[in-house]
């Protein structure tokens, strides 16, 4: 038999990194580590909410310190908007690659070995952008707020969750995130080639478990306001 | 029993194709799949239809010629078995079942169930293979193979390259095969020296024929006949991340006519 090899692949690509970033595993390398990145912002930005726990002068003072180093914020701000931006552009990128390797569906087709996180991944990840610019607005730049005072951290959270519309889009979109990591936690391992029978399902399980922690955590807090533990 | 079929006819890769229904009659559940439809088949050719048209060869499981989708599942619902060792004693009296070709844009339909699956090839023209001297044979065991990277190049090297996991990915990816063969050769000391350079090669050679990427997800992992597992596809990503910042060639694939 005959095999013709088919066009061109590594013409145009004049080096390594654009050679790198035009496989579809590097695009996924590079949401693997985009991934991470986040992930750490995620963890802090828990440990830094769960402060509201310990009361209103805790948190405002913490909200002050950050203030306080704009080379913290602001760097690590950037380095969150490097990183969004690279992930959604790879996403877009590889969700077009694999809506043109299937151009034609099946009529019936059974997904029921992976997992629900898995294959959400494409609806959960949008709305959790859409979710970060409401967030934005709302906590950072009081956009809607009438009584919003940026250096009043604690108040702000407690105003917004007495409001049980709020609350409960903000619960919606915990829950979203917390399928998000589910599956992404895992994934990044296996992109990154770091699947080994002996360490994989304690992988699996601690993202399970982390997901849920972290979606419990953040979502603690508009149930403690609505539930009025804490008020101001 | 009798069952309903509801089979996708296609005459050609340019035709549009559509769902056909059939009823298979006294269907015998010692025949595997494969002799239900040949009996279906018969029937059809004595109206004077078209007969559905499948790929097959061995029969046996062993060669990767055969392989449909029976409601939704590559190679149908018996774990670890190409759907001509699927037999018909899975199935009960009145069970409708949809059969479907693989669904890819690398897999072109030829006719029906039948699809053109060269793209497969092709990656293996890309980098599986190894270089060898010829001349007088070597002596036997003269390169030493760690019992346990002998046995995992064995189950890699168990894919018969039927494109069920292709089938079965969301994203028509054919990561699983192409780990495999990675997989197979990368682990044995006679695959090294093209170790790099095969990465590089069949990852863009996968790309180029229009698969799509690996999700990670485990569709592929659950149908493939020969129980090939997931952590070949993580060797891929290393191997292949690894050649990208060190090797100092360029992929071969599709380079040169
Ligand atoms: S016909 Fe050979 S594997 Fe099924």
């Amino acid at each position: 038999m005959s095999i013709q090899m088919s066009a061109t692949v590594v013409g145009g690509h004049p080096n390594r990194a654009s050679r790198f970033y035009a496989a579809p595993i590097g695009k996924k390398a590079v949401m693997a580590v985009t991934g991470v990145v986040l992930f750490g912002f995620v963890l802090g930005h828990l440990a830094g909410n769960l402060q509201v726990f310990e009361g209103q002068h805790q948190l405002d003072s913490y909200a002050a310190f950050l203030k306080a180093t704009p080379v913290l914020l602001w760097g690590t701000r950037l380095v969150l908007l490097v990183s969004v931006i690279l992930h959604i552009v790879a996403s877009i990128q590889l969700t077009q690659m694999k809506r043109a390797a299937r151009p034609v569906a099946y009529a019936k087709k059974n997904n029921s070995h992976s997992s629900f996180a898995s294959r959400t991944m494409m609806w959960s990840g949008p709305f959790i952008a859409f979710f970060i610019a409401f967030h934005l607005m709302h906590f950072t730049l009081g956009t809607g707020q009438p009584n919003f005072n940026g250096a009043a951290v604690f108040g702000n959270i407690v105003q917004a969750f007495q409001s049980p519309l709020v609350a409960f889009f903000y619960i919606f979109a915990m829950l979203l995130l917390g399928t998000h990591l589910h599956h992404g936690l895992y994934s990044m391992f296996q992109t990154l080639g770091a699947n080994h029978p002996s360490f994989m399902p304690v992988i699996k399980r601690v993202a399970a478990l982390g997901a849920i922690l972290i979606t419990a955590g953040f979502i603690a807090i508009p149930v403690a306001v609505l539930a009025g533990v804490i008020h101001t | 029993m009798n069952l309903t079929l509801h089979v996708w006819r296609q005459n050609s890769a340019s035709d549009k194709g559509r769902m056909v229904r059939y009823e298979a009659r006294d269907v015998n559940p010692d025949m595997s799949f494969l002799e239900m439809l040949d009996v279906v088949n018969e029937e059809l050719i004595l109206k004077g239809d078209n007969p559905i048209a499948f790929d097959h060869d061995c029969r046996e499981g062993v060669c990767g010629s055969c392989g449909f989708m029976i409601n939704g599942v590559a190679h149908g619902p018996s774990h670890g078995t190409a759907v001509c060792q699927l037999h018909m004693r899975h199935y009960k009296d009145g069970d409708v079942l949809f059969l479907e070709p693989w669904r890819a844009r690398a897999f072109p339909v030829v006719k029906d169930l039948y699809v053109d699956r060269k793209a497969l090839d092709r990656i293996i023209a890309a980098g599986g293979y190894i270089s060898v001297s010829t001349g007088s044979a070597p002596d036997g065991n003269a390169i030493l193979v760690p019992k346990d990277k002998s046995d995992r190049a064995m189950d890699a090297a168990a894919c018969i390259g039927c494109g069920a996991c292709v089938a079965a990915c969301p994203n028509a990816s054919a990561a699983l095969f192409t780990g495999a063969k990675i997989s197979h050769l990368g682990l044995l000391p006679q695959g090294q020296p093209e170790r790099r350079q095969r990465a590089l090669s069949m990852v863009a050679q996968a790309a180029a024929e229009g698969f799509g990427h690996c999700t990670n997800i485990g569709e592929c992992e659950a149908v493939c006949p020969k129980e090939i597992k997931l952590e070949v596809i993580a060797r891929m990503n290393r191997d292949f991340l690894k050649a990208s910042w060190t090797s100092r060639q360029k992929p071969l694939a599709g380079s040169d006519g």
